[in-house]
Order: structure tokens, then C-alpha cells, then sequence
């Protein structure tokens, strides 16, 4: 049963880069330590080459020309293991989280998938490039060679069954450990490399180093058996970043929302999952508003809250990275927040993504993710609450209805309508006007609102109608259907309206025409 | 001279070469997909709404245009087509429209506030696609806002939605799409329908199925269609004959609560108050 150990060399350095692409072709430094007596705990090479090493203090590293000098984030340090964990579970369920930048998985039965182990290698390798992590991976019957194997070469290193000694014989004695007092008492006895620690004799091993001496043994000569300690697979998706300088305009947040969005989709494909719901968090600079206090003449400070929120649901699972950018945009352009902003926290709920089977000979219904799009932006155009499907409420209350988010039909069929007599239809006029009324003999007789006035010809009512009676906002109303005889610039004309006398406000409104 | 035409045409083709490409070549016109209205009388006349076409429906406040619109909606929203409203002024009733046959969960209506955000809306919607029937209703904006309108954006919408399987169906006042329409109507009302001509129960308190508001009579005429040419004729619409009645339509749309007398029965009636001691039965007479 072969296994696969994926090794991220500088995991701290490329945790920084693939929030931050552009570094990798530039010198980097990672300062860590108390503040402010930040030391140098991590270099590139590009930096290495212009002399920055380990342990400088901040001052000192600025000193070179062209460094770029970040600092240490757990945050993308725990983004980059969670990318890494993503990779290994998209080829197996059976990994196991070994380290920060080392992950072991199971490659039993991934050659029919795959093809040879060298192939699925070259998948897991290529996987992580995908994810902005640039791995080594090593391939073994045996967990600790594979392990090893990835700490020393780039590879794909592939042993064959058998050959694992041989494999190990020319690598450094370090590697097997990472506790350094072992490490030195092998130099000590002139032991460098892992064929010179198998040639030892066990017993006397034993009793010079310990049981830890015997397992470093066993795993020198390529012979350990342990098992795989499997994690369970999480779906946290969470992506964030900090800023060095915070930003206030939409365009640069965009770009920078961009690429969040970008890594937890590829996080999620990697997976075989999409997003349902996304959870921006931006955390902003303190800022202050000057008010004038009338009450008290003289200026107050408001302070703003500390965290804006933004939550984008979404009708149907999406992978489009740029889909999510553009309705993630509208929903900042409708509200943005109040002040620049110095952290970026984006968390995704996953879900599986939806399969859908079209018919050549059936008519098109709008496309489930341009029909997103084009509701935010219609939402932007008309405000949240004026797009979507109405529904109506259950109560009696006229008019009363709520918008909720349209849903484009499954496929479209060709069910045909029993044909029937066409009701009339009727047109709200909102917020309703009110009108003046007056009557004659229990009948209204003539109407003026909004400017027209016309004599009524036919009525029908009251129809007394009430409700909610036992809430603060009951109503209670009697409608009264009329036709009136409207007299226009050019001709006379009839048209029939709906009108309510409002008995709790004691005040005649026309609600809508019959049309 | 022939010589010289056909080389100002060969040079004219070279000219236009990529971007038309016969110049001199008739578009064939070909017949448009319908759709039925879901009003029979309507249907039989102008065949139905043209998909990939824009069809405009105007006429005055109260003469119709809403109980078309309604009736076309629940015909398309029963087939499972995708359909969407544009309201230039929030005047879409769901109630209404649900008692009309209108599937509300497959409607998608944009609510906005003047003709900017309405046709703003529109383009969005049309350029989004996979809409089988979008509406356009400005019936309640006024008719010189919508005269404002310029040509070109009504060419605009019509090329929009041209070669696509949608119909685009304009509700207003007054025409103004003009040439770029398929299909134009007026519709007018021609008589409120109520129960009895004149009520004669004076008392509030006092109501009968017989002063209900049941409906109205409406026409509908055919001003301009792709599909259909109208012979020229003068129309005395006061003295219309049946047989001068080509290219229009007579039709009835009824109030929600309307129920037949046959459907009703006489028994459901209540007997006017002069009538009322005639029609009570002996017993009840005889306890008076």
C-alpha cells in the first residue's frame, strides 16, 4: 500500500506569497518576535543572495535595497495548511495532517485512476501549484521514506517496494528528526547520513540513545510499518488578509476581494464543491464623524463600528470566482463601508455543486448564474427589495404581498392554460391618494383626486372589510367600486376605480383602477 | 450603362464586404413564432404575440391593457417559461393577477420608480436572456414623458430582442414605438358592465350580488402587424358595422367575484326591498 508525502519547503514564506503573488519574484523577509524588537525569522532566496540572514532585527533588514519586508500571519499560515489539507483530501480520504507544511495521504487504489504512481504525483503536485503552494512529493511503500523523500528532493521522488534503503542511504541524518540534541550526538559520533545510521548496531543503538535512537534506526533503514493517523475532513473555507496600508476606494478592495475569492474557489473545486453562501468580514481603521449637536451647540465625534459585514447568499451553488467578484461589488456599491479598510476576512459555506441536463427542443430559461448577476444589477438599479417574485401573504389585508427571490423554472414546458373568460384587471396605485368624495342620498356622486374630477355614473358598496383589529396596526375600511365619468382635455372618458373610506383615519383614498 | 451598374454594384458589395453580406440581396422575413394571449377573440385576430418581436399595446386608462397583460402572463407562466414585468410605476396587483391564472413564483417583477430605472431594467433583462415573455408597462406614466422617449431607443429594444425567442410586449397610452413594433394595438373600453343599469336600493346597509361591478367590454384594433395588412378604410367608429369590423376584435373581461345568474341560481338572489314582502313565503308572512 504506497503512500504520498506532500512537504511545503519555506511554508511560512509561501504562505505570504500566495496571498500576495507579486512577492515571489522579489526579496522577501517575515518578521516575527514581541514588538517591537521584531527579528528576521524567514528569507527567500533572492534575499538570502543579497546577504539578509536569519535573526536581523527590522532596522537591519531594511537597510537592503529592494527587500520587501512583511510580517508574520498566522491567519494566511493557517489559510496555506488548510489549502494543503484541501489538496491531499481531493485525491484521498485518507490523510493525515503530520505538520504545518507536511501532509501523508493514501494512495491505494488511485492508480486507476491516475495511471502510475509517477502520474499521480505529478496530479499532486501540479494540484498544489493551483493552490499557490509549490510542494515537494515523495512516493514510498513506506510512510516515514515518503516523509523523508519529500524533505530532501523536489521530486516526484517514486520508490519501488524493496528499495527504500537504497533511496535513503545518501540523505543527511538531520532529516529524520527534528529534535537537533539526537541530530548532534550523531555528528558527534561522525554519523551524517541515513545508510552510515542503518549500518549501526541496534542493541548498542539502544543503549546509547534510547528507544528514539532504535525507531530513527528502523526508519534509516527504511523499514518502518506505522499507519496513517487520519484526519477528518473539514469544510472550512476561510481566506483573510491583512493590509499594511488600509484601503478606502471599491476598485482597489475589488482587486483585493478578487483574489480571496479566486484561492477559496480553487480551494473549493479542489474539492469538488462550491459556494452557497459567502461571509465578508472587513475589519476597518477607527475613524470619526464631526456632528454638530444643535442641542447642545458644540461638535461631537461618532464613532464608527469597527467591523463591517456582508453576507452574500446565493440561490444555487457557484465555482465562477469572477461571478462571486461582480455580485460581491454591487453589494459593496449598495452598501459600502464607512471607513478604509485594513482587513479582509472572507469565509464561504461549500455545497455541492448542481448538475444540470438541458433539452435541445426545449425553450431557454435564463441561465442560473448570468440571472444572479443580472438581478444584483437590476437591484442596484431599482433597490434590493423592488426584484424578485411576489408572494402573497395569507391575511386579508389588501395588497399585502412580499418579494421574495425568483427562482428561474427548472425547464421549461409546454403546458397549455385551460383557456377561460380574462378577469379584469386591476391597477394599484401606491402609496394610495387620497380623494375627496361626495355624497348624495347614501351614494357618492361626484370624486376629485390627484387633480381629475369626474362624476360617478355606477357604484357599488360599501364592502366593509377589517382586520388585525387586535394588533397597533389594525385596519378597517369600506371599499366602494365607481365608474366615473372623467372629463379630459379632448373627449370625456369612463373609467372605473376602486376607492376605500380609511374609518381609522376618517379619509376617503382611491386604491386602483379596473383596467 | 449596364456595364457601369454592375461594376458600381460589385465595388458597393466589395465595400461592405464583412460587414453585410448580400447588400443587394431582400432579408427573407421570416414568419415569427406566436404565442397565444390567452384571449380567444384576441388570438383569432392577430394570431397571437410575436416572439422576437416587439409588441405594443396602448390605449386609455381603464380600456383593457391591464387584463391583456394578465391574461398572457398566466397563459406563458403556465407553459414554465421564464417571465418578467418591468412596472415603470409599482402598479402590478399580485393579487389580482393571481386570481387571473398568473404563477407568481415564475414571474419576475421589477418594481421601479419612473421610466430611467424601468428601461435601465429592461436592457439588463433582454441583454440577460432566457426570458420567454418580458413586459413592459407604462400605462400609468404619463403619456408625455413617454413621447420623450427617443426613436432610437425603442430601434434599440426591437433589435435587442430580435432573433431571440421572446416576446416583448410594451403597454402605454399612447404608441410610440411606431415602425419598430411587429405588432401594434389599440384596445379601448367599451362599456363598464354592472349588474343592474341603475341601482335602485338607496340604503348603505342594505347589498345585493345585483349592484356588483362585473366586468367590461373592451375592442381591440390592429394599427400595425408584420403579418397582417389592413386594407385603408375610413372608420365611423359611432355607426361600426359587423361587417366593417376587420382588424378588430370585441372582447370581455369579467371582475373576479363575477359568477352567472345560471351559475348562481335564482335562490342565491336577494329580493329587492320593493319586492321582498311579494317574494317571503306564507309562513314567515303570516308571523309578520
Amino acid at each position: 500500500m504506497p503512500f504520498c508525502a506532500i512537504f511545503v519547503p519555506e511554508f511560512l514564506l509561501q504562505a505570504v506569497e500566495r496571498s500576495e503573488p507579486a512577492l515571489s519574484n522579489k526579496p522577501l523577509v517575515l518578521l516575527d518576535g514581541p514588538a517591537p524588537i521584531f527579528r528576521v525569522i524567514a528569507v527567500n532566496a533572492t534575499a538570502r543572495a543579497l546577504g539578509v540572514a536569519l535573526g536581523l532585527t527590522k532596522a537591519a533588514a531594511a537597510e537592503f535595497c529592494g527587500v520587501e519586508i512583511r510580517l508574520r500571519a498566522k491567519e494566511q499560515e493557517a489559510a496555506a495548511h488548510a489549502a494543503l489539507l484541501d489538496a491531499a483530501w481531493s485525491f484521498s480520504p485518507r490523510v493525515e495532517d503530520t505538520a504545518q507544511d507536511t501532509v501523508l495521504l493514501d494512495l491505494a487504489g488511485l492508480t486507476t485512476l491516475f495511471g502510475s504512481y509517477e502520474n499521480v504525483a505529478l496530479q499532486i503536485k501540479s494540484r498544489c501549484v493551483a493552490l499557490g503552494l509549490d510542494v515537494h512529493v515523495g512516493v514510498s511503500e513506506n510512510v516515514e521514506t515518503a516523509r523523508i523523500l519529500a524533505y530532501a528532493r523536489p521530486g516526484p521522488t517514486i520508490v519501488p517496494a524493496g528499495q527504500e534503503a537504497r533511496f535513503l542511504e545518501s540523505l543527511p541524518v538531520g532529516l529524520l528528526t527534528r529534535s537537533g540534541e539526537l541530530a548532534e550526538v550523531f555528528q558527534q559520533w561522525g554519523v551524517t547520513s541515513c545508510g552510515a545510521l542503518a549500518a549501526l548496531p541496534v542493541l548498542s543503538l539502544s543503549e546509547c540513545v534510547g528507544p528514539e535512537g532504535v525507531c530513527l534506526h528502523t526508519v534509516a533503514s527504511g523499514k518502518g510499518n506505522r499507519s496513517l493517523i487520519i484526519a477528518e475532513p473539514t469544510h472550512l473555507f476561510e481566506e483573510s488578509l491583512e493590509l499594511d496600508d488600509a484601503v478606502e476606494e471599491l476598485e482597489p478592495l475589488s482587486f483585493l476581494l478578487g483574489r480571496l475569492l479566486d484561492q477559496l474557489c480553487a480551494r473549493l473545486s479542489a474539492r469538488a464543491l462550491a459556494v452557497r453562501t459567502i461571509q465578508l468580514q472587513l475589519e476597518l481603521q477607527p475613524g470619526f464623524e464631526k456632528a454638530f449637536d444643535a442641542s447642545r451647540e458644540r461638535l461631537r465625534t461618532k464613532q464608527f463600528p469597527e467591523t463591517f459585514y456582508c453576507t452574500l447568499a446565493l440561490p444555487r451553488p457557484v465555482q465562477d470566482a469572477k461571478l462571486l467578484l461582480k455580485l460581491l461589488r454591487l453589494r459593496l456599491q449598495a452598501s459600502s463601508p464607512k471607513a478604509p479598510v485594513r482587513k479582509i476576512q472572507m469565509c464561504a459555506e461549500p455545497d455541492r455543486p448542481l448538475a444540470m441536463q438541458c433539452g435541445l427542443f426545449l425553450l431557454a430559461v435564463p441561465d442560473p448564474d448570468k440571472l444572479e448577476l443580472m438581478l444584483a444589477r437590476i437591484a442596484s438599479v431599482v433597490g434590493e427589495n423592488n426584484v424578485g417574485s411576489p408572494e402573497l401573504l395569507d391575511c386579508h389585508r389588501p395588497d399585502a404581498f412580499r418579494m421574495q427571490r425568483f427562482l428561474a423554472p427548472a425547464q421549461a414546458g409546454s403546458e397549455q392554460k385551460e383557456t377561460e373568460d380574462p378577469r379584469i384587471g386591476f391597477r394599484v396605485i401606491r402609496p394610495r391618494v387620497s380623494a375627496r368624495v361626495e355624497f348624495q342620498g347614501g351614494q357618492p356622486v361626484h370624486i376629485w383626486f390627484q387633480g381629475k374630477s369626474g362624476r360617478v355614473v355606477h357604484a357599488s358598496g360599501p364592502w366593509r372589510c377589517s382586520g388585525e383589529w387586535w394588533q397597533e396596526r389594525g385596519w378597517q375600511e369600506d371599499a366602494w367600486d365607481l365608474e366615473v365619468r372623467v372629463a379630459g382635455e379632448a373627449s370625456v372618458s369612463s373609467e372605473a376605480y376602486c376607492i376605500v373610506f380609511d374609518s381609522l383615519q376618517k379619509e376617503w383614498f382611491v386604491r386602483g383602477s379596473y383596467d | 450603362m449596364r456595364s457601369s451598374t454592375a461594376s458600381l454594384r460589385l465595388h458597393v458589395e466589395s465595400a461592405l464586404a464583412g460587414r453585410v453580406a448580400s447588400p443587394f440581396r431582400l432579408r427573407e422575413t421570416r414568419v415569427p413564432a406566436v404565442v397565444p394571449t390567452g384571449i380567444p377573440a384576441l388570438d383569432e385576430l392577430v394570431g397571437g404575440l410575436p416572439r422576437g418581436g416587439l409588441t405594443e399595446i396602448y390605449g386609455p386608462p381603464c380600456s383593457g391593457k391591464t387584463s391583456i397583460l394578465h391574461s398572457a402572463l398566466a397563459s406563458r407562466t403556465a407553459s414554465s417559461e421564464a417571465c418578467a414585468l418591468v412596472d415603470a410605476q409599482d402598479a402590478f396587483d399580485p393579487s389580482g393577477s393571481q386570481a387571473s391564472g398568473v404563477l407568481l413564483q415564475r414571474l419576475l417583477w421589477v418594481r421601479c420608480h419612473g421610466l430611467e430605472q424601468a428601461f435601465r431594467s429592461l436592457d439588463l433583462l433582454l441583454h440577460g436572456g432566457g426570458f420567454g415573455f418580458i413586459a413592459l408597462d407604462l400605462g400609468d406614466t404619463p403619456a408625455r414623458l413617454v413621447r420623450r422617449v427617443p426613436l432610437h431607443v425603442w430601434f434599440r429594444l426591437r433589435r435587442t430582442v430580435e432573433d431571440t425567442s421572446t416576446v416583448l410586449l410594451v403597454l402605454s397610452r399612447e404608441s410610440n414605438a411606431k415602425t419598430c413594433a411587429s405588432l401594434v394595438l389599440r384596445v379601448e373600453k367599451e362599456k363598464t358592465r354592472w349588474s343592474l343599469q341603475k341601482r335602485k336600493t338607496a340604503a348603505i346597509a342594505f347589498h345585493t350580488p345585483g349592484c356588483l361591478l362585473d366586468g367590461s367590454a373592451c375592442s381591440a384594433e390592429i394599427v400595425r402587424s408584420l403579418q397582417w395588412r389592413k386594407k385603408l378604410r375610413f372608420i365611423d367608429r359611432a355607426n361600426l358595422r359587423e361587417e366593417d369590423c376587420e382588424g378588430m376584435a370585441r372582447f370581455q373581461v369579467n371582475f373576479e367575484q363575477y359568477v352567472t345568474e345560471k351559475a348562481l341560481g335564482e335562490a342565491a338572489f336577494l329580493p329587492l326591498p320593493e319586492n321582498r314582502q311579494e317574494k317571503l313565503p306564507k309562513r314567515c308572512k303570516k308571523k309578520g
